[in-house]
């Protein structure tokens, strides 16, 4: 085969091709090397000092001290969980609210397309501690979110399914939730977008000559044609939230501490880093592996 | 924790140990993360420890290393302050008492505002310190217990006295300090009380004037905030026990705990904050919270409904002293800074602004002359009778502030 490529292109073909060999790793090489920097280096550190003990002062000694990951599990598995749940319910929330958005952006907008789009990311333009506080003005009692919650009984409703502990929003896993929902919101939606901007509408018209109904159509065809899209928007949505400490920190009460903020007081405050470092551990291993079975079980559907 | 997993006398791990590993603090020098050595340690060899290697000796004497001075040849100082803690302009754009300062001696201050949080600077410090590296800061201002544990890591210089003759004008109850024993390597810029504070609005017109009304009275339901700072939060609770702070054990810490614990558990406490507290404050979101005097003092200017209350059993008195860092390229144009903010007349400027208490003798006199009701307010003046009911959370070894720091975490995050 290598005989007939060079016969085929004549005697330009020796230097070509030796470009071609090492150019694509060339170009690989600054990623690379990026991520041995940046993500393997701090990895195996992050390993490697969770398994340590020792103390600031004084510093650390490496003993394999893996029961440390079980201490951690035993003492800050409520966070855990509540973590997963709240970032569970808000990529809910997100796929509920961006896919309808998106899909009109996507077919229906015309030419005010990329207007929509810019007004989906305009609040990232500002940052993410400042979005996270206006929710505090937003839901604060004197405002008339909250006085009109109260007077159509959502407060109570909220208070019944126990995400409120009284008849105020703020400081409550109701609050911690939407502040998710709201911050990650455009990461669910942009990828939504891309995949659902290429889904031909003529394929949508065919259902409809086949006597798909709306729903039908919905089903057998714009959503597996969106898949991409939808496993991508979770998947983004989802591991942030999951690790973020901010919003309940801000929004939240003592009963709503995430495990971001577990960690970052171990790292910061009570500067155990090996605690803390097994901590990030233990969720780094939970995430990695809730995608990998969620991504194998989206692939699937998708094939069918 | 399971100590005994490290087996000093297996021969395996002994070999591994003596193969000769880097030290943790010339690895540390190149490393973007926390503990580069375990890298190493990871990649086949079993350990290593950072007091057979490297520049420290024993974890007790450790002393900082100086830089080549530079105060004469290059005219500034480049200070680390916490936020809103300086006098300022009704504009806000000039600093007076800095601009005077310049005006006076020719020397430029670099004045940041990047001390948010001890253990948040601290974080961002210690690679620094601990690679041997210039911090780019010759003085900053660190709580007490940011000071011990400064000291103690032999991150902070000697201060030169000759250069701050003003000192003699330090307050007679700071001059020795248990982590700085006749204050050679800090000096106070603020002191303050942390006490109750709390808004006539939010309470229904009542005060709250004791712990353990603040932790109990259902009137203050999911309306009261704590703070993070383990030593005041605490400290107010042992007290509200009786205890005494400056030589409290191990039980009374727990038995602290644990109330604070209840009170969490029946919903009582909202959040435990920084000085964010002071928003929620003003808005009556909060009713009543752990709070620091200068914020609160501020605060009244606006609005006469928040009030503050010093518990009868007793409050924490903390102070932000200036230390200057190891390798701090301008030490000398720092101490001269120090010394000019220990003149009475200069420092009263700046309490008449921050509303803390002034470690310098002499300041209400000067303070009673700019504005003689702030001359008269307790909070910022405090009689004899205040301060001696004030207590100091007492040092804490390494093991005791880990073991109490994971306690109170525990606490807060859980």
């Amino acid at each position: 085969m290598a005989e007939a490529a060079v016969l085929s292109t004549g005697s330009a073909a020796p230097p070509s091709r030796r470009r071609r060999n090492w150019v694509p790793y060339a170009l690989l090489l600054p990623g690379i090397l990026w991520l041995l920097i940046f993500f393997v280096l701090p990895m195996v550190t992050l390993a490697s000092q969770s398994l340590q003990e020792g103390n600031v002062d004084d510093g650390y000694v490496f003993t394999a001290n893996f029961s440390i990951y079980l201490d951690a599990l035993k003492q800050y598995w409520p966070q855990f969980v509540r973590s997963f749940v709240y970032a569970g319910i808000a990529t809910g929330l997100a796929l509920l609210l961006g896919y309808p958005l998106a899909y009109f952006i996507a077919q229906k907008a015309g030419r005010h397309k990329n207007l929509v789009l810019v007004l989906v990311i305009a609040p990232f333009f500002t940052s993410f501690l400042i979005r996270t506080l206006a929710w505090r003005t937003i839901l604060s009692d004197d405002w008339f979110i909250t006085t009109w919650a109260q007077n159509l009984h959502i407060t109570d409703f909220l208070q019944a399914v126990g995400l409120t502990d009284n008849d105020s929003l703020l400081n409550s896993q109701f609050a911690v939730i939407m502040g998710l929902t709201y911050n990650f919101l455009p990461f669910m939606i942009l990828p939504l977008y891309t995949s659902l901007e290429r889904l031909d509408p003529r394929l949508i018209e065919a259902a409809g000559d086949l006597y798909a109904s709306p729903w039908q159509t919905f089903r057998k065809v714009t959503w597996p044609l969106s898949l991409p899209g939808v496993v991508a928007g979770t998947l983004l949505t989802f591991i942030p939230a999951a690790g973020d400490f901010i919003n309940a920190r801000l929004l939240g009460n003592t009963q709503t501490t995430m495990i971001g903020s577990v960690i970052d007081s171990q790292f910061l405050r009570v500067l155990d880093y090996p605690l803390a470092a097994a901590l990030s551990f233990i969720l780094l291993v939970l995430i990695v592996a809730m995608v990998s079975v969620y991504v194998r079980r989206a692939g699937t559907e998708e094939l069918l | 924790m399971n100590d005994k997993s490290f087996d000093k006398d297996n021969p395996m791990l002994r070999a591994a140990l003596m193969r000769g590993l880097v030290s943790r603090r010339s690895a540390m020098m190149g490393a973007a993360g926390v503990g580069a050595a375990a890298f190493l340690a990871a990649c086949g060899s079993a350990g290593k420890n950072a007091s057979t290697g490297g520049a420290s000796g024993g974890a007790a004497s450790r002393t900082a290393a100086a830089a080549q001075d530079m105060s004469d040849a290059e005219k500034v100082i480049n200070w680390s302050n916490w936020t809103e803690y300086i006098d300022t302009s009704k504009d806000g754009k000039s600093r007076p008492s800095l601009d005077a300062f310049q005006k006076k001696t020719g020397i430029k201050v670099n004045y940041t505002e990047d001390y948010l949080d001890n253990d948040e600077f601290y974080a961002k410090v210690r690679p620094l310190l601990e690679g041997g590296k210039d911090t780019g800061r010759d003085v900053w201002c660190s709580t007490d217990w940011m000071v011990a544990r400064l000291i103690r890591q032999g991150y902070v210089q000697k201060l030169d006295l000759a250069n701050i003759p003003n000192a003699k004008n330090l307050s007679d109850s700071l001059k020795n300090v248990e982590f700085d024993p006749g204050r050679l390597y800090s000096l106070p810029w603020q002191s303050g009380f942390a006490g109750i504070g709390y808004n006539l609005k939010a309470t229904g017109g009542k005060k709250i004037e004791s712990i353990t009304q603040l932790l109990t009275d259902p009137a203050l339901k999911g309306k009261v905030t704590l703070l993070t700072e383990m030593r005041d939060t605490v400290g107010l609770v042992m007290m509200e026990q009786g205890k005494d702070i400056s030589k409290f054990t191990d039980a009374d810490f727990q038995a602290a705990i644990d109330v604070l614990q209840q009170a969490k558990d029946s919903g009582q406490i909202l959040r435990f904050t920084g000085n964010e507290y002071t928003e929620g404050l003003a808005k009556g979101d909060i009713a009543a919270c752990v709070a620091w005097t200068g914020d609160v003092v501020q605060l009244q200017f606006d609005d006469p409904n928040i009030q503050y209350a010093l518990p009868e059993k007793g409050y924490t008195l903390w102070s932000d002293n200036f230390v200057i860092p190891a390798l701090a390229k301008h030490k000398k144009n720092a101490e001269k800074l120090i010394d000019y903010y220990y003149d009475p007349a200069v420092m009263a400027e700046v309490v008449a602004f921050v509303n803390y208490i002034s470690p310098v003798k002499g300041t209400a006199a000067e303070l009673t002359k700019l504005d003689p009701a702030l001359g008269k307010n307790p909070l910022i003046v405090p009689t004899e009778d205040v301060l001696s009911r004030a207590q100091v959370f007492r040092g804490l070894s390494t093991a005791e502030e880990t073991k109490y720091n994971k306690l109170y975490s525990a606490l807060t995050t859980a």
